[in-house]
């Protein structure tokens, strides 16, 4: 058994009692790292010697025996910002760029006592559902290398599912992080909105961002979340509450539990060995004492359309900042401020980027205003209303987390409309601000489904004790991919 | 088609993109193809429904009134790729003739 088959609590455990040290458990993740990353192609960058020097400091002024993350390893999303750290959120675009500042979850990872493995490849800006926009390379599917690891924390999701590292992080603005942990087989958590702050992370569409953990099991990723929740005041949609131990009542069972099944999730368009798999789940939850009932989310159909106006529109306005003066790519042999920008922007920005700006920028342009954005902005109230209505009964809400298992690479790069409608089941929750966790639950034709629980805004516990007891029961996360 | 070349043109020239003449056609293939997509939108009936532009509830974020150091300027100046006398050195703003980059 390899140090990185342990869950993050018997790490913790070997390094108290001195069976392991920090330096190496670092030593088997890079060793881990040369042995798989030239198929699996995850990280943009890696910061080893820095690494493994963190590791040997921190061995030398002790384990923290209280702080369960203390001298463990993790990856992190290359949209966050790392200071000293090349960040390049996988464009052209930041090629060159070093922040010289850190992201609040960057600091608290720190401060928990984690290191930083290196920087995670993803789809260009975050924008993409299978890593394939990203400036600099392809990710691979670790189940199988001429698949698409998912996307758009591609890079995050396969890390964790290769075996590299322990625990990374990813963003999740319409599916981000849950697509990919689906594809790869891991559990994948985008926490509420406002649950972990956005500072320090390069914007896509700020009202749907959020930041969240990919781990192997469900416990790990509550411990790797209450490292990086809580008020920031330099985020100032940042949730000003306390915020819970997310371990707690982790083991307490769904007996009673009471849990909405949308009958729109599991309609036509769904792969037939993914609906399978999420109707197993169902019985298992049932022979588990929860309670499952069917209802509707009748706006889910209108989640697409709202969502690619909303965080399009957001996209444009935000990625303003690139404009070749501060940081960043900057065209040569311009002769005017006006020619700078143009040039900077053109060569500087991948073809999928390009359609948000211009989709965003149609959407908020005067004559489109009103049918475009307005619409998408009270389509988005029926979405969020539709969430709230079942959660007056409901305590969750489960299906699957993806329609299809990981396709091919290639197969839907030339074709923007089949990528985005890929999202239909994870976009919804951006939309409604809710959090919703995707966890193993099966494999079709060898490729492994995701299956996704939604939960009440700020109910992540909830989420975390059902994720958990489905894990108890089954055997799907203990599966590894052969690599 | 709902959208024209001469429109993503038009588009592409608020976004301070410039779509090179031999991608136009797809591009704006893609781009109607889009467009038409989303506005399937128009077919819900949203009168009297209320516009949520935020992930969450909102209010006015308060902190108290006291200066805080910002980033250090010298630390900021790192990324920028062209310096003259602690400013920015950009081309001509407007073309007379004195620009250099």
């Amino acid at each position: 058994m390899s140090l990185l088959d342990h869950t993050l609590e018997e790490l913790h455990t070997m390094l108290v009692n001195k069976e392991t040290t920090a330096e190496k458990i670092m030593t088997a993740v890079y060793a881990r790292i040369s042995e798989t990353e030239d198929k699996v192609g995850s990280f943009i960058t890696l910061t080893e010697e820095e690494a493994l020097f963190k590791a040997r400091e921190m061995d030398e002024a002790g384990i923290d025996p209280e702080n369960i993350l203390s001298g463990l390893p993790i990856g992190i999303k290359d949209n966050i910002v790392t200071e000293g750290t090349l960040t390049t959120a996988a464009s052209r675009m930041l090629e060159d760029f070093i922040p010289v500042y850190n992201a609040t979850v960057t600091e608290k990872v720190t401060e928990a006592g984690m290191i930083s493995v290196g920087k995670l490849n993803m789809d260009e800006f975050a924008m993409g559902g299978s890593t394939e926009n990203s400036y600099f390379k392809l990710t691979r599917n670790p189940w199988d290398l001429s698949k698409v690891p998912g996307g758009s924390s591609g890079g995050s999701a396969a890390a964790v599912a290769a075996g590299q590292v322990p625990v990374s992080l990813g963003t999740d603005t319409g599916g981000s992080i849950r697509e990919p942990a689906a594809f790869t087989g891991v559990v994948g958590m985008k926490p509420t909105y406002g649950r972990v702050s956005r500072f320090g992370l390069i914007a896509f569409g700020s009202s749907l961002d959020q930041i969240g953990p990919f781990t192997r099991n469900v416990k790990d990723n509550a411990i790797a979340l209450n490292a990086i929740s809580g008020h920031d005041p330099k985020d100032s949609m940042s949730y000003a509450k306390e915020t819970p131990d997310f371990t707690k009542g982790i083991t307490d069972g769904v007996k009673g539990m009471k849990i909405a099944v949308p009958k729109e999730y599991l309609e036509d368009g769904l792969q037939a060995g993914v609906k399978e798999a999420v109707l197993k789940a169902i019985e298992t939850y049932k022979e588990l004492g929860a309670i499952i009932e069917t209802v509707s989310l009748p706006h889910s159909k209108y989640g697409i359309a709202a969502y690619y106006i909303i965080s399009s529109s957001e996209a444009s306005s935000n990625l303003q900042r690139f404009d070749g003066v501060r940081y960043g790519y900057r065209a040569k042999d311009v002769e005017s401020l006006e020619e700078l920008y143009v040039k900077t922007r053109t060569e500087g920005f991948g073809p999928e980027v390009k359609r948000r700006i211009m989709l965003g920028t149609f959407s908020l342009s005067s004559g489109f205003y009103d049918a475009h954005f307005k619409q998408a902005a009270k389509a988005r109230t029926l979405i969020r209303q539709d969430f709230e209505n079942v959660f007056k009964e409901y305590d969750l809400i489960l299906g699957p987390t993806t329609t299809t298992t990981a396709y091919g690479i290639g197969e839907q790069v030339d074709d923007p409309i089949a990528m985005y409608l890929s999202d239909i089941l994870t976009v919804p929750v951006n939309l409604a601000g809710v959090p919703a966790i995707s966890i193993p639950c099966g494999f079709s034709e060898g490729m492994p489904v995701g299956l996704q629980l939604i939960g009440n805004h700020f109910d992540e516990q909830t989420i975390y004790r059902a994720a958990y007891a489905f894990e108890q029961a089954t055997e799907f996360h203990k599966a590894r991919p052969n690599l | 088609m709902t959208v024209t070349e001469k429109d993503i043109r038009h588009v592409a020239k608020l976004a301070k993109l410039e779509i090179p003449d031999d991608e136009i056609k797809k591009f704006t293939e893609q781009m109607d193809k889009i467009i038409e997509m989303v506005e399937q939108l128009s077919e819900l009936d949203t009168e009297n429904v209320p516009v949520m532009t935020h992930g969450m509830e909102t209010y006015s974020v308060m902190r108290e009134d006291k200066a805080i150091p910002g980033t250090d300027r010298e630390k900021l100046f790192e990324n920028v790729k062209t310096e003259k006398d602690g400013l920015i050195k950009v081309p001509a703003i407007m073309d007379n003739s004195e620009g250099d980059a």
